[in-house]
């Protein structure tokens, strides 16, 4: 699969969130309002940092959240969520976070080439912060290469 | 050789490290067959391995391994990887 479309309802700017599970949270959401995940997706990416621990901050300032394929997963989908204010996740070197991206995948080993795509655009470093200041769906969609509609 | 690379469900972050190391692989012109897998398998994927790429977070669960263990800091710093690499194989 390539990277999924990403709609207006996948994408949340300046979110306001308390701590790294709110975060998590909203990218959840966002995923359950684009229709790519059912209730409780956000509980289980939450639960997959619990228990590993804030490894999912692959690069300064974001988090790359996901759960397994599963129950909860209705088709692939990529949700965009910058944060008002940067959030802490407890990683020794890339904190504090401004970028959360959640993703749902249905299977393992069909979504290697999403996660090219994903290296494509992120390899560019001036990505992450130019994500973090972007003020419309249009800006964000733009810097990541995606389009709205499938 | 073949090349591992781990994170917890053995899709996301170890994904990104797949993508980029046989990325910079390729640039160093070095041959290797590269896996993505999640920790709980690290017995099983990760026996035959000569690196297993990860965040430190998984240094431990990893446990005692022939490979080589390399902790990368920045998913997406190709430099990063390409140093580490480098080091390791070289």
């Amino acid at each position: 699969m390539a990277l999924p479309p990403l709609p207006d309802e996948a994408i949340v700017i300046a979110a306001e969130v308390g701590d790294w599970r709110a975060a998590v949270h909203v990218a959840g959401a966002a995923l359950v309002d684009s229709g790519a995940a059912r209730e409780g997706y956000g509980d289980e990416m939450v639960r997959m940092i619990d228990e590993h621990g804030p490894y999912v901050v692959i690069a300064p300032g974001l988090v790359l959240a996901h759960a397994r394929p599963g129950d909860r997963v209705v088709r692939d989908g990529l949700a965009v969520v910058t944060l008002a204010e940067p959030v802490p996740f407890g990683h020794p070197h890339n904190d504090p976070v401004t970028v959360v991206l959640g993703l749902a995948v249905e299977s393992v080993g069909g979504h290697l080439e999403s996660i090219a795509d994903l290296a494509n655009v992120f390899n560019d470093a001036s990505v992450i912060p130019a994500l973090a200041a972007a003020a419309t769906p249009d800006e964000i969609r733009a810097l990541m290469g995606l389009t709205e509609d499938a | 050789m073949k090349i591992v690379t781990i994170c917890g469900a053995g899709i996301g972050s170890s994904g990104i490290l797949k993508v980029n190391a046989e990325r910079v692989l390729a640039r160093l012109d070095i041959e290797a067959d590269v896996v993505a897998a999640d920790v709980a398998s690290i017995a099983e994927v990760g026996d035959d391995a000569q690196v297993i790429l990860t965040s430190a977070e998984f240094v431990e669960a990893i446990g005692s391994t022939f490979a080589d263990v390399i902790v990368i800091q920045n998913h997406f710093d190709q430099q990063e990887l390409t140093e580490k690499l480098q080091r390791s194989l070289g």
